[in-house]
């Protein structure tokens, strides 16, 4: 245990004292390579100027190579296999994409991803707001916001562990054990088996991603909520709105752009979520995602490198646009209006 | 009758009393100032009109109705802020139509207000643009039409100007002049710390301090003849001149014995039982004149000259362990630091306070 923590320790210090090496021995290496000649003012300053120039790709260099090595040729090398078979090995043309059009489970995923899209953002923001507004104004709203964020906390893996729990079904004539059975008997209704409900299910699964991402919106927007200016509200009341009135039509339109971000985040979140659904049901049920898809093709039966890289593909297409909004908009919110 | 009228109001935050018991008469179609230093109380006084703040005890009538329990949006008013608070979303248009809109007047009502509102404040053109593309006073014109849109009984704007630049600030005063001028009926209340807003604007002021009010008056009244200590130092810059005093003849007409031995007369009536007993002298920096001959007020070394130009101000140490003494003496004055001067004054412009402050005078 002590030597981990020891090796540990040594390698961040190492980490560090190479990288400040790196930046000192590559700027000593720019200064020989244009020299600064002191009774040549014309020479210096072309020199300096070329030192400006080329300084900061010699800066981003090792990080700029990093990214291409983990994100850019993945990217390429998936988009070639996407067009060769289950092996890799025999070019198919567009082969992988006519059986991605007709099959029914990837027609099933995008069904499913799109339902999670239109839920999940939208009740994450809504609610998170709704709590943001409302634990402003009580005396225990910040020991109440803490424990709606603390499921950020989890992670998704354990969050189903504990969803699994709620939802868990018991045959024959066993004790449901399960919180929602046990909700359900109290009031003299039938035990389900919640998580293979066809349709529904979907929602019992997307209840766990709403858990979680309601802190993360909460806070944010509790923020935001912040930075709007107290007089604008009296204003407003002294022009006669209501409590209502005046979320709608002075707060929220305030705190438009934190919105949309929290929103698109939590978009992009969903378009590859995959944890959730593999530890409930690993699809069974009409539960399939894009990305539990993906695995499948990719990992389970032998493996289809070619199916699975055209799935990746489209959930790649899917995130790309509003990841770049998501991004100019937060660019936005930070630079000030 | 759609004056405000304030019967023993008060206002505490729990324990802390910031309010003690307000009066005060406002007719119709008056122009109030309030002013006083910061945390007097003038703001929670104006909010608590407003309806922003909850009255803790007393009563509040507008237009001669009890307003305790009304919300804001019911009592006739309009309130214009500090720092405009303008809804950033919306046009100038929209800012001031927003109360309309909420009261669901209709569209010709509402067009026909707000246009009225840009034409007097000269925002026409600007009416289709977003408060952030607007500069500072033309943020608060627009707050000032969205006040006007509401057609209130009363108007109460909280330091308007503190946020403007100097000349702008000048050029809004004057024009917040004349708005009053053309709406004589509505009765505006007024929040500064700027003595200069308080007597050019106001027909009169209440100096509040510590929660209580001082004096109420006209500009010129509580200038010329300040029932206190407070009032005289607040009102007036620089400062009126305040040196210790002892009374050494009682009567008609006052003598007393100013700190450093110089005795001086005071036209102002005491009561004979005053006789010996201590009080404050005072007397304004631009009511001093540099005498000629023996018959001064003081005499002391100037320690600062601060020529402005239209003024000399001198900082006179006549009295050890005291603040200097300020002249304000018109025009520009050949005097070096260091310099031996004497002073005298207009015995008409003199002031006496008794121990608790309060002025001797009728």
């Amino acid at each position: 245990m002590i030597s981990q923590i020891v090796s540990a320790v040594g390698v961040v210090i190492a980490g560090v004292f190479v990288c400040a090496l790196y930046y000192w021995l590559s700027d000593k290496a720019l200064q020989l390579a244009f020299p600064v000649p002191e009774d040549n003012v014309r020479a210096a300053s072309v020199n300096l100027n070329r030192r400006a120039v080329v300084r900061p790709w010699l800066f981003l260099g090792p990080a700029l190579i990093l990214l291409v090595v983990y994100l850019v040729y993945p990217v390429i090398a998936t988009f070639i296999l996407s067009f060769y078979d289950r092996s890799g090995g025999n070019f198919v043309g567009l082969a992988n994409y006519r059986w991605a059009i007709q099959d029914g489970q990837f027609r099933q995923s995008i069904f499913n991803n799109i339902l999670w899209l239109a839920v999940v953002p939208a009740a994450c923001t809504f609610f998170g707001l709704v709590i943001a507004v409302l634990t402003d104004r009580i005396w225990w709203g910040n020991i109440a916001k803490s424990l709606i964020f603390m499921p950020m906390a989890i992670s998704f893996v354990g969050a189903s562990v504990i969803w699994k729990f709620i939802y868990e079904y018991r045959g024959g004539n066993g004790a449901q054990i399960g919180l929602l059975n046990a909700i359900v008997e109290a009031f003299g209704g039938q035990p389900q088996v919640w998580i293979s409900l066809p349709f529904w299910n979907n929602f019992f699964l997307m209840i766990i991603l709403i858990w979680i991402q309601t802190g993360f919106a909460m806070v944010i927007l509790s923020a935001a909520l912040r930075g709007i200016p107290e007089e604008t509200i009296e204003a407003a009341v002294i022009d006669g709105a209501n409590g209502w009135q005046i979320f709608w039509k002075i707060m929220v339109p305030q705190i438009w752009g934190t919105i949309a971000v929290v929103w698109t985040t939590i978009t992009i979140l969903v378009l590859k979520v995959f944890d959730i659904v593999l530890t409930m049901t690993n699809g069974q049920w009409n539960t399939m995602v894009l990305a539990n898809l993906m695995f499948d093709w990719m990992f389970r039966g032998g493996g289809d490198s070619g199916r699975s890289a055209v799935i990746a593909l489209v959930i790649m297409a899917a995130v790309t646009p509003i990841m770049i909004w998501n991004i100019r908009q937060a660019n936005k919110e930070m630079g000030g209006h | 009758m759609a004056g405000v009228i304030l019967k023993d109001i008060r206002k505490a935050y729990g324990q802390v009393k910031v309010l003690h018991g307000i009066d005060l008469d406002i007719a119709q179609g008056e122009f109030v100032v309030f002013v006083g230093p910061s945390g007097c109380g003038k703001s929670t006084l104006l909010r608590m009109i407003s309806g922003l703040e909850s009255i803790t005890g007393g009563e509040m009538f507008i237009d001669g109705k009890l307003v305790n329990d009304v919300p804001p949006s019911r009592r006739g008013i309009a309130m214009v802020f500090q720092s405009y608070a303008l809804y950033p979303h919306y046009t100038v248009y929209d800012n001031m139509a927003f109360g309309m809109r909420i009261a669901r007047e209709s569209k010709e009502e509402i067009d026909r207000r707000v246009r009225a509102a840009a034409e007097i404040l000269q925002l026409t053109p600007y009416l289709d643009r977003l408060p952030k593309a607007l500069s500072g006073g033309q943020r608060q014109r627009v707050a000032i039409g969205r006040a006007i849109c509401r057609n209130p009984k009363v108007f109460l704007f909280d330091e308007p100007l503190s946020n403007l630049d100097a000349a702008l600030r000048v050029a809004t005063r004057i024009e917040i002049a004349k708005l009053k001028e053309q709406m004589p009926d509505t009765t505006m209340i007024y929040v500064t710390h700027d003595q200069v807003e308080a007597m050019t604007l106001a027909d009169r002021i209440v100096v509040l301090s510590a929660g209580r009010i001082e004096q109420v008056g006209p500009p010129l009244e509580l200038y010329e003849r300040p029932k206190n200590l407070f009032v005289a130092r607040f009102i007036g810059s620089p400062a009126m001149n305040i040196i210790p005093a002892t009374i050494t003849s009682a009567g008609e007409e006052t003598t007393v014995s100013l700190k450093g031995g110089k005795a001086v007369h005071v036209p102002v009536p005491t009561n004979p039982s005053e006789n010996g007993k201590a009080a404050s002298f005072g007397v304004r920096p631009e009511d001093l004149v540099v005498a000629k001959g023996d018959d001064y007020l003081f005499e002391g070394r100037i320690s600062i000259v601060e020529a402005l130009g239209e003024v000399t101000l001198l900082y006179v140490e006549g009295l050890a362990g005291h603040e200097p003494i300020i002249a304000k003496i018109p025009g520009i004055l050949e005097v070096k630091k260091g310099d031996m001067m004497r002073f005298s004054a207009d015995s008409r412009k003199l002031h006496l306070f008794d121990t608790e402050g309060k002025t001797y005078r009728i």
